[in-house]
């Protein structure tokens, strides 16, 4: 218990750990208060007030159809948390038993598994979903189910390589030795020694997930009206570039923030997690 | 070895052959090991890195890596473990065999408090509940004589120190009360007081409980307080075998004799360079075919380098009627 005292306080004493986690914690504010309130619902079309200019009655003006810009980035972070948690769950979910299965059985298994997941991982996730969305038509499911693909062969390799280096410790042997079978050491050993990886790589494909949505929906292939997304948010902005060059400012900016924040905190807990430098205190 | 025809005894391997794949082709890892153990016996495995001490142990766990091929015989209680499928295996393991590992730091896994992995093997075998599982932990801990055990039960490994995380997997391995205990230089990670505290604590505990020992070591000394039997290793074969005593008395074999000429002792004068053995150990990729100790060896002649050596019996039986087999055609001359 002492030892998680210490791993916190070492964390809050990590700038990019503290910033990232900061920025995210206010991504993930910005979506639970949208979830109950925003300035103006995001529905109501205000045609007199198009491309007002920030006021004290729209703090970010508002776009070409007079919908608040607040209200539409704050529920529009719903959109993009909502995607994240769901793809990467997705990869974690089939990717890290795929990984932890090749890394126990090695021989053909593993071979299977990694050439399916080289071959998954060859095509570029936005192709990827391109193709979905061609067969299935356009929607946020249909992007979800694309990155969330794209996901789990990032996950399948990374869990391998660190359940591979796991399984070559002594106590994975000593577990063995004390009869322990390859499911029941890989669920008491290996996991909880690859946990630390696992946390700081969903980190980032989380800010990636974020990201790639946003292109989807920026190429009409995402989430579909009324519902709003960053990523639309910029596709609409595009027609009014000389108009209201602005309205891309502000889904851009949000879009940055949450893919850094989200990214110095993955930097930051990998130091934090890291057990070589959690002794050398 | 002469071949008693006793009851079943504890452990009776013959003839155990191991070849590893490698990337320059098979290496002939063990090349027949025969070994016979009644229960209550302490037998030394020694020989120096690479001659298949750690992987004669590990075949006998059936911890070889998978692509290993083996053939001959392992006889656990009458029971054949060659070719064993693993789920049987697993019951073995912990239960009637278990192993103490060389480097303790590692050994036990840096994310879980002790208690729960002394615990492993009495849920695994023994089916326990968690509260008595722990309560047993206790008991195995004070036996192992780890002091402040109670406190000690939800420390972490990394807050107790080589000796006493040594200590630690002794108590794992005796969890179930196996019937034959491996431990693989138990003590070479450790330091020389400590070492000594160890191996008289395993002693105890496999007299007390009347269990077989196979001790692996590359240290004479530490063999002969220890082990009732020594079996000298070279190349993957065992070369010589003898009771302790007779063994410190008569040394045939002449890879045992540079063994022994090898140690340092104490009273020599200053500046006496230790005799060593010239030459390293073969490449188990290109054994001879005869000796693989030929190439180093003072005694040998040509018929060594052709022809496999045969085991010959050394006539002195030690005082326990104990057989002193030597496999080389030529240890009477010296």
């Amino acid at each position: 218990m002492q030892d998680k005292n210490h791993a916190l306080r070492r964390a809050l004493r990590h700038p990019s750990f503290v910033a990232g986690g900061a920025m995210v914690l206010l991504l993930v504010l910005c979506a639970v208060l949208s979830l109950f309130w925003s300035p103006y619902p995001v529905a109501d079309i205000d045609i007199p007030n198009k491309l007002a200019s920030p006021s004290a009655a729209h703090w970010m003006g508002t776009d070409s159809l007079g919908r608040d810009i607040g209200s539409l980035l704050l529920v529009g972070s719903q959109n993009s948390l909502l995607v994240g948690f769901i793809a990467v769950g997705i990869g974690l979910g089939v990717g890290v038993p795929l990984g932890l299965l090749a890394s126990a059985r090695r021989g053909w298994v593993e071979e299977v598994i990694m050439r399916a997941s080289d071959f998954t991982f060859a095509f570029p996730a936005l192709l990827s979903a391109i193709m979905l969305t061609a067969i299935y038509g356009p929607g946020l499911v249909v992007s979800i189910a694309a990155i969330g693909i794209f996901n789990i062969p990032v996950f399948a390799r990374i869990s391998r390589g660190a359940a591979n280096a796991v399984w070559s410790r002594d106590f994975t042997a000593a577990a063995r030795a004390a009869g322990k079978g390859p499911v029941s050491i890989t669920v008491a050993h290996v996991l909880p020694n690859i946990a630390s990886v696992l946390i700081v790589q969903a980190t980032i494909q989380f800010a990636i997930a974020i990201l790639a949505e946003a292109a989807l929906s920026y190429l009409g292939l995402g989430t579909q009206p009324p519902q709003p997304s960053w990523g639309r948010m910029l596709n609409e902005a595009q027609s009014q570039m000389f108009q209201a060059p602005m309205l891309a400012v502000y889904p851009g900016a949000a879009i940055a923030l949450a893919v850094l924040g989200l990214n110095l905190l993955g930097d930051g807990l990998r130091d934090v997690l890291d057990p070589r430098l959690a002794r050398q205190r | 070895m002469a071949d008693m025809s006793n009851p079943t005894p504890l452990l009776q391997v013959s003839d155990l052959r191991v070849t590893l794949p490698t990337a320059r082709g098979w290496a002939q890892a063990l090349r027949g090991v025969s070994l016979r153990m009644e229960r209550g016996q302490t037998v030394g495995l020694i020989g120096e890195s690479g001659c298949g001490k750690s992987l004669t142990a590990l075949a006998l766990m059936g911890l070889l890596p998978e692509r290993a091929q083996v053939s001959g015989s392992i006889l656990l209680h009458g029971q054949e473990l060659v070719g064993m499928p693993e789920p049987q295996l697993c019951q073995l393991r912990g239960a009637r065999m278990a192993m103490i590992f060389q480097e303790p730091m590692t050994a036990l896994n840096p994310l879980h408090p002790i208690w729960k992995q002394i615990a492993e093997p009495l849920r695994l075998h023994q089916h326990m509940g968690v509260a008595e599982a722990k309560a047993r932990a206790l008991e195995l801990l004070d036996r192992v004589q780890l002091p402040r055990a109670r406190e000690r039960l939800d420390a972490y490994p990394h807050q107790l120190s080589g000796g006493q995380r040594q200590r630690v997997m002794i108590s794992i391995a005796l969890a179930c009360s196996p019937d034959l205990l491996i431990a693989d230089e138990p003590t070479t990670a450790l330091d020389v007081t400590v070492q000594k505290e160890v191996l008289a604590l395993i002693k105890q505990l496999v007299n007390e409980d009347g269990m077989g020992l196979l001790l692996i070591s590359h240290d004479l000394g530490l063999m002969q307080d220890q082990v009732d039997r020594v079996m000298v290793m070279y190349g993957g074969s065992v070369v010589e075998s003898a009771a302790t005593p007779e063994l410190f008395a008569h040394r045939a074999h002449p890879y045992t004799r540079g063994l022994f000429a090898a140690r340092p002792r104490l009273g020599l004068a200053r500046g006496t360079r230790l005799t060593t053995i010239s030459g390293s150990v073969p490449e188990l990729m290109d054994l001879p075919a005869g000796c693989a100790f030929a190439d180093r060896c003072t005694l040998a002649a040509d018929e060594c380098r052709h022809t496999p050596p045969q085991v010959e019996s050394v006539g002195l039986q030690g005082l326990s009627g104990e057989p002193h087999a030597v496999s080389c055609p030529r240890w009477r001359l010296s």
